[in-house]
């Protein structure tokens, strides 16, 4: 193997802990909105425990590109790629995050049921989907250095921003009919504002493609 | 369009549009190639070369072996002269004046542009005659003046406090790192214009090797530097602009961030990440 093949072999296996993290970070956020769907606390607490693993699964991947920074000295679209990683593990680590507190919040909800809830949990669905394809869409973009799917992925956050702005007008005319529901109230805004910030973080991933394969920051989060 | 296409495309501009860079109209050329060729006997080794070179920066040559890159610097003061199967067409206008021109004498030349090798090349004098050397030849004979002239060189070169107790020692006895920096303190004495290097620290330790970076960084502030180098780092490092050099061709010439984050041509971006060369 040339010291080249090597360090693309390097670079290939920093690509693939990046997938893990990302297919980590969609499973925990699958798990959450089913358990907050389905009011499963148990499920939920498995979600916060288990959220050690993206941690170190964020730490190993810092490790290995410093250590191959370190190493082979990289530059122009090499390095861009590595720090590029660093920058989206940041982003997907952030998901897990958020699938985290999606988590808490259904705990803190407990079990109940609220017919007038049924147009935000319709939305929150929605934004929870969009979030979804957004980031396999994203992580796709980045690997395949696809610019013109980055930017399709960046456009699907306009929708989640409409229906985040939506969900929260909604919520405020529920609470101000039922001040009573304030607990409840809090959780869904909670909720809400985790997937709108999902799709931001992923809206991240696909402004550091387009840096990747360009070498221009542009903002697609406008 | 595709790689290929824009490739193509790329490869069909001039080489002239290639080796303009916009600079702010003070800056002032102190080389300018036209159109410059050389063969050694059949072998087409420097193919139309357009570059405008700088005052007060450093410009880095890179690119794989064979390329052409030492002959281009050798041919900015005619030392590839040498070689007697040498054939060059084209101009060379050093501060305007065409260095070809018969009636150029060579010794001005080479008075104005000095020149460090790749191995520390001083001669088997003591410390204080390498530097006085190129002073005497000049006609200064005036102790008092040489005096002055050694240290100013030495000092210019990072290398007077490590010496100025030993001057009359022979120069061999110094280090790698330091006849190295003892070659451009005695490029420095004749007080050039320009100063060639030719991979000047690839025979050094990483220490020394940072201690001439250190010295050529200071010493554009007064000369113009053009360096050969087969560092990709050390070109990032310390030069304003580089020229990256395949088969004889300038592929691509602009400033080095530019080069070193995101060049124009695949074939500088596959030669500075080491997929070639």
């Amino acid at each position: 193997m040339t010291a080249r093949e090597f360090f693309d072999e390097e670079l290939r296996g920093l690509q693939d802990q990046l997938s893990e993290l990302c297919h980590f970070a969609q499973r925990a956020l699958d798990r959450a909105l089913e358990a907050f769907e389905t009011q499963d606390i148990q499920a939920s607490q498995e979600i916060i425990d288990d959220d050690d693993k993206a941690d170190l699964l964020y730490e190993e991947i810092i490790d290995n590109a410093i250590m191959i920074i370190t190493k082979q000295q990289p530059v122009a679209t090499d390095l861009r790629k590595i720090i590029m990683t660093i920058r989206i593990a940041t982003d997907f680590e952030r998901v897990a995050d958020f699938a985290v507190n999606i988590a808490k919040s259904t705990i803190r909800l407990g079990k109940r049921t609220d017919p007038s809830m049924i147009g935000v949990l319709t939305n929150l669905h929605r934004m929870y989907e969009i979030s979804n394809q957004m980031l396999i869409e994203g992580l796709n973009a980045f690997k395949e250095e696809d610019v013109k799917l980055a930017k399709i992925v960046a456009e699907m956050d306009d929708e989640v921003d409409r229906l985040y702005g939506e969900t929260i007008k909604e919520l405020f005319n529920i609470h101000q009919k039922n001040p009573d529901h304030i607990n409840y109230v809090t959780q869904l805004l909670f909720i809400c504002r985790y997937l709108e910030r999902t799709a931001d973080h992923i809206t991240n991933v696909a402004e550091n493609t387009v840096y990747l394969v360009k070498g221009k920051h542009i903002d697609l989060n406008e | 369009m595709s790689i290929t296409a824009e490739l193509r495309k790329e490869m069909k501009k001039t080489t002239n549009e290639l080796s303009h860079i916009e600079e702010p109209a003070q800056k002032q050329i102190v080389y300018q190639t036209k159109e410059l060729n050389l063969w050694y006997g059949d072998t087409h080794a420097l193919k139309d070369i357009h570059l405008d070179i700088y005052e007060n920066e450093i410009t880095a040559i890179i690119g794989p072996s064979g390329c052409g890159k030492s002959t281009f610097i050798k041919t900015l003061n005619r030392m590839v002269e040498l070689v007697p199967i040498v054939k060059t067409s084209g101009e060379i206008l050093y501060r305007g004046r065409n260095i070809f021109d018969k009636t150029y004498p060579v010794e001005e030349l080479r008075t104005k542009v000095g020149m460090v090798f790749q191995k520390p090349n001083p001669f088997p004098k003591s410390i204080y005659d390498n530097i006085a050397y190129g002073p005497r030849i000049h006609g200064i004979k005036d102790r008092k003046i040489l005096d002055e002239i050694v240290e100013k060189s030495l000092r210019n070169a990072a290398i007077w406090d490590e010496v100025k107790d030993r001057l009359k020692e022979n120069a061999y006895g110094l280090s790698g790192g330091q006849q190295q920096r003892l070659c451009i303190a005695r490029a420095l004495a004749i007080e050039p214009d320009v100063i060639l290097m030719d991979e000047p620290t690839s025979a050094l330790d990483p220490i020394s090797t940072l201690k001439v970076e250190e010295l050529v960084q200071e010493l554009k502030e007064k000369f113009s530097i053009i360096i050969v180098t087969h560092n990709m780092q050390q070109a990032a490092r310390i030069s304003d602009k580089t020229a990256f050099f395949l088969n004889g061709e300038v592929i691509e010439y602009d400033q080095t961030d530019k080069i070193f984050s995101t060049p124009k041509d695949k074939r500088t971006e596959n030669y500075i990440t080491g997929r070639f060369g």
